[in-house]
């Protein structure tokens, strides 16, 4: 058995895998088919300060070796989640960690605070790269300035673990990172979808009811590993790399890359399981390469 | 109710018509428990387009064999795929999902079950359980001609089968909802599944005979499991997830008034 365990600034993670927000609702949803306590965080729903419907269906199209999609931050806010969900989550022993979103700095920070009173979430992770809503969300990912003013508004506010989900619909995303380092973000985690759209020919319609979505699935991973190996030589603070994985070799090669740790999205739909079997192939795969702990892997890659 | 995912054994596949198949399955442990209206999602290896796992609703479930029965509409590439299992293959599936129909609670209430195309499948599991506790369901199926109506035999042995046909082959012609019946008798409660146009005429037809009424929805999903809410209805409550709020959802909770 290799160790397994790593640290995202304060965050200790018993692995380096983690559930990507919107993929894992908040565990609860998986409980019967793998234990949670097995991996090293749960990252759940996107949660803003007001509820929000999201966006109509159509939300989801399947396209190849992936999927887009539009569902637009729906939650019921970051008030229900403290009173109803927060109860029913706050005993699984692993990081649960609030995926945090909104459409001004004030109330990303305001949601953020919320958050910051639960005891037993230990780090929030800032969406501000969410392609699917027309306020906030993504516009403020894809400029060093917007991401730089939601991060010093948030980092006011939250005293735990800052993590801050980067978009990958920019030129450049290492001066995001940069910019987010500079505001005193403790990790970056990397890639939120890629803005795409397919279209019904026989309809002549787009297939997503807002015509763009957000593209996650084996499609898009070379394109994340390429940021995250950027993002990872570019900043000194830890990188959670996500984008695709599947697979035990899927995350390794983002830990080579120089991800800390790996969120698994996507993947969670073909499989509820997969996040335990990646977690144990990654152990495996050091076990037989005759690795005494995960850190020996990461950001190997110059 | 606890959900598995389970490798399970094709016992069998039987193309019942062009376009359809059915496929029993079976597993070496008794088959967990599982409710009328439910659904569950398959993944579909060797078929390079298909991506995300399909959701097919339970037909019938015999707990004797340890079968349990997909009705399949081999529509897509996924859907053909599964179409061309063998008996022995494995098939990956996470079951059971969602909420199933409101089973009539005495042997006397009167329950209709309204089906067109595929949209029969979960109500053959549901007449099954009602003739088990001794309530005689009355099941009003539709099609375009008589060659496309399924698995009408097995319709017959639980229950009063009424037919439409588009073209009038088979039973009185014209839509479920044209059937001579809806004019002679009432019911307590109407269960459906179906194209949207069938299931909304049938909502029509209930509000106006105040009869309750509960229709299946298949919207696109992901997960299955409530997780990524790609699946969601508008409702009374919001938007609500088709694969874990649903699938069946009393009419009333649905924007239908149309």
């Amino acid at each position: 058995m290799a160790r397994l365990d790593v640290r995202i600034k304060n965050l200790a993670l018993k692995n380096p895998v983690m559930t990507a927000s919107g993929t894992f609702g908040y565990g609860l949803e998986f409980a019967d088919l793998m234990p949670l306590d097995g991996i090293g965080g749960i990252i759940v729903k996107g949660t803003t300060l007001k509820p929000r419907e999201g966006n109509d269906y159509p939300r989801m199209a399947e396209t190849a070796s992936g999927m887009l999609n539009c569902v637009g931050l729906q939650n019921k806010g970051v008030d229900y989640f403290c009173e109803h969900i927060y109860p029913q989550i706050k005993d699984i022993d692993t990081n649960m960690i609030v995926n945090v979103s909104g459409s001004s700095p004030d109330d990303y920070a305001e949601c953020a605070a919320r958050i910051d009173a639960l005891e037993k979430i230990p780090a929030i992770e800032l969406n501000i790269s969410c392609p699917n809503v027309k306020d906030g969300g993504m516009a403020f990912g894809v400029t060093c300035a917007g991401a730089s003013s939601v991060v010093r508004a948030v980092r006011e506010r939250y005293h735990k673990t800052l993590i801050v989900k980067l978009s990958p619909n920019v030129t450049n995303i290492t001066e995001i990172a940069r910019a987010v380092e500079a505001e005193g973000a403790d990790s970056v985690s990397l890639i939120n979808t890629l803005m795409g759209m397919a279209i019904d020919i026989e309809k002549r319609k787009t297939l997503l009811s807002i015509n763009t979505g957000g593209l996650s699935g084996p499609a898009v991973k070379p394109v994340a590993l390429r940021m995250v190996w950027q993002v990872a030589k570019a900043v000194k603070i830890p990188v959670v790399g996500l984008g695709g994985i599947c697979t035990a070799k899927d995350a390794i090669e983002f830990m080579m890359a120089g991800a800390t740790a790996i969120e698994i999205g996507t993947a969670n739909f073909l499989d509820p399981t997969v996040s335990i079997k990646v977690r144990d192939g990654i152990n495996d795969w050091l076990d037989s390469h005759g690795c005494q702990s995960v850190q020996e892997i990461i950001g190997v890659i110059d | 109710m606890k959900k598995f995912l389970l490798d399970l054994t094709v016992r069998s596949v039987d193309r019942i018509h062009e376009r359809y198949v059915l496929i029993k399955l079976t597993d070496e442990q008794p088959l967990p428990e599982m409710l009328p209206g439910q659904f569950v999602e398959i993944r579909v290896d060797g078929s390079p387009t298909t991506f995300l796992r399909r959701p097919i609703s339970i037909n019938y479930v015999d707990k004797q064999a340890n079968e349990l029965w997909l009705l399949v509409a081999a529509v897509g590439d996924g859907t053909r795929k599964l179409a061309e299992l063998k008996a022995g293959d494995r098939l990956n599936c996470l079951l059971p999902l969602g909420k199933g129909f409101t089973m009539p609670q005495k042997p006397e209430e009167r329950i209709l079950l309204v089906g067109g195309g595929v949209g029969v499948a979960p109500l053959l599991y549901m007449g099954a359980q009602m003739a088990e506790m001794g309530c005689l369901p009355t099941f009003l199926l539709g099609a375009r001609t008589g060659k496309d109506l399924l698995m009408l035999d097995e319709f017959r042995k639980y229950g009063r089968v009424c037919i439409t046909t588009e073209d009038g082959s088979e039973g009185e012609k014209g839509f479920v909802t044209n059937h001579s019946l809806l004019q002679k008798e009432q019911f307590d409660r109407i269960a459906t599944c179906g194209p949207t146009p069938m299931m909304k005429a049938v909502a029509r037809y209930a509000r106006k005979s105040e009869t309750e009424c509960e229709a299946s929805l298949e919207n696109l999903m992901a997960c299955g499991l409530g997780a990524c809410l790609c699946c969601v209805e508008k409702t009374t409550d919001g938007n609500l997830c088709v694969c874990k709020d649903g699938p069946v959802f009393n009419i009333r909770k649905l924007l239908w008034q149309d």
